[in-house]
């Protein structure tokens, strides 16, 4: 038996598994995605708690972030996982199911992902936040701006101007760490080529390529995220 | 509450502590080696080694690192060469390629952050080593290095703490640390939350204390930014009367 080339195990024919590993990359950056729009949700929440909240919000907040940036994010992805499977299961015998009902991994995934990540968004949310500075909060007073538009025209576009550079940082974390997702079985890139070493007996050039993937899906992100910071600073002066 | 089940579970996960240091702190210390050289090849005069170091950099950050722990545990035993080689019976533990692994991903991170370092160092102190007469070698090992390293050393401390959190990845290779015993018990015994409460709180131990130790060590290399002793004034005037 000749070994296949690499040509041949990325085609998208019969025998090639080019659309499987497409499938697993698409399944990836839906993970990556929907597990970065629930820390950001969970960081803004996280950073008006820190920013706004009375003493006993704040605390929540700090343990929140301490704990999650102290703890590794596999024991999360576990937790969410069992725990989830086991909590669906006690509610399924409650509504009379049998036996053990799964907690649905891609849930589990984004929900593990956005609440490690939340922790970062907070973080970065909050040294953007206390970058504006506080004159423009006062200009904006001085106009006679009510709170609340005061936050959509002036606090909440500089505070993600300012933080653009740092959720760029978060991005490429949360990319690398929807891998980790592959062990509650969801079909991303990394199971998927999992699954193809296991069944050609190559896991040295499936997982090559599965790294090479997650290289071109990182460097085009980048270029995105270096062009969209260029363009939101444009009325800032360099010198 | 169930305690007696809570101190089980604390029994069985402190008992896999050990591991989970020991390849921490393996891969640090390897780790840190590899970083070094990193950073010097990215000074380098001779461009083909500085780009070697960039690709390096550039490969190691952007891919994840499950990834690089299974090309090594699961990939490389995929050519006869290799099983046949004098390196097989480290590159077939799974404890040496998780250490493999993890160190050859914090050197790419550390390279940076001692990179950083490195150029922090003002040039007048280099200047002032070149007019004392030292040699380039002896200006790296005497000045740039430990004044760069003082420098790095914030954001080293945090590239630690990652480690002791990527650690856990090694469970995943059968790797019995204390995400892997905390993923069995969770397994055998589907309490979640009890398991988790009590593996974080390790945890979260290690790397408070881990926290503690790089302050103190901030501390012990920069006297410069320390108030000096407050008995010496007094000392001073008592010499005077």
């Amino acid at each position: 038996m000749t070994q296949p080339g690499i040509f041949e195990l990325l085609s998208f024919g019969p025998g090639g598994w080019g659309n499987i590993l497409l499938a697993g990359a698409t399944m990836t950056i839906l993970i990556a995605l929907s597990g970065y729009a629930t820390g950001a949700v969970i960081g803004v929440l996280g950073v008006w708690a820190k920013v706004r909240g009375g003493a006993g919000t704040r605390l929540v907040a700090d343990v929140y972030t301490t704990v999650l940036r102290g703890i590794p994010d596999l024991l999360v992805i576990y937790l969410l996982y069992f725990g989830g499977s086991a909590a669906i299961t006690a509610i399924g015998h409650l509504f009379g199911a049998e036996g053990f009902i799964g907690f649905p991994g891609f849930l589990a995934g984004t929900l593990a992902v956005g609440i490690t990540s939340g922790a970062q968004h907070t973080e970065v949310f909050r040294g953007a936040f206390r970058a504006v500075h506080p004159g423009e909060i006062e200009a904006a007073i001085a106009c006679g701006m009510p709170r609340w538009l005061r936050f959509r025209r002036i606090v909440a576009p500089l505070t993600l101007r300012h933080a653009l550079p740092g959720l760029g940082n978060v991005w490429q974390v949360v990319l690398k760490e929807s891998a980790l997702v592959s062990i509650t079985g969801v079909a991303e890139l990394l199971r998927q080529a999992q699954i193809a070493a296991g069944s050609t007996g190559l896991p040295f050039d499936f997982y090559l390529i599965a790294g090479g993937i997650y290289l071109a899906i990182s460097t085009v992100s980048s270029a995105v995220l270096h062009r969209a910071e260029r363009h939101f600073s444009r009325g800032v002066r360099r010198s | 509450m169930d305690w007696t089940f809570l101190q089980e579970t604390f029994v069985s996960l402190v008992s896999a502590v050990p591991l989970t240091l020991l390849l921490a702190a393996n891969s640090i210390a390897l780790g840190a080696i590899l970083a070094v050289g990193i950073a010097v090849a990215r000074f380098s005069a001779i461009a083909p080694l500085r780009w070697l170091a960039q690709a390096y950099v550039f490969v190691f950050r952007g891919t994840p690192l499950l990834v690089q722990i299974f090309i090594i545990y699961y990939g490389l035993s995929q050519f006869p060469a290799i099983r046949h080689s004098l390196l097989w019976p480290v590159l077939r533990e799974p404890y040496w390629c998780a250490v493999l692994a993890l160190a050859l991903n914090t050197a790419a991170y550390a390279s940076e952050i001692i990179r950083g370092g490195l150029l922090s160092v003002p040039f007048g102190q280099v200047e002032a080593a070149r007019a004392c007469g030292m040699s380039r070698f002896m200006i790296f090992r005497r000045i740039t290095l430990p004044l760069g390293v003082r420098q790095a050393l914030p954001g080293y401390g945090n590239e630690m703490i990652s480690m002791v959190k990527a650690t856990s990845l090694a469970s995943i290779i059968t790797l019995m640390e204390v995400t892997g015993v905390a993923a069995r018990i969770i397994s055998e015994s589907y309490r979640a939350i009890e398991v988790f409460v009590v593996a974080g709180a390790i945890y979260l131990t290690i790397n408070f204390l881990l926290t503690r130790l790089v302050q103190f060590v901030e501390f012990r290399l920069s006297p410069h930014l320390r108030q000096p002793v407050a008995v010496l004034p007094a000392i001073i005037q008592g010499e005077a009367h």
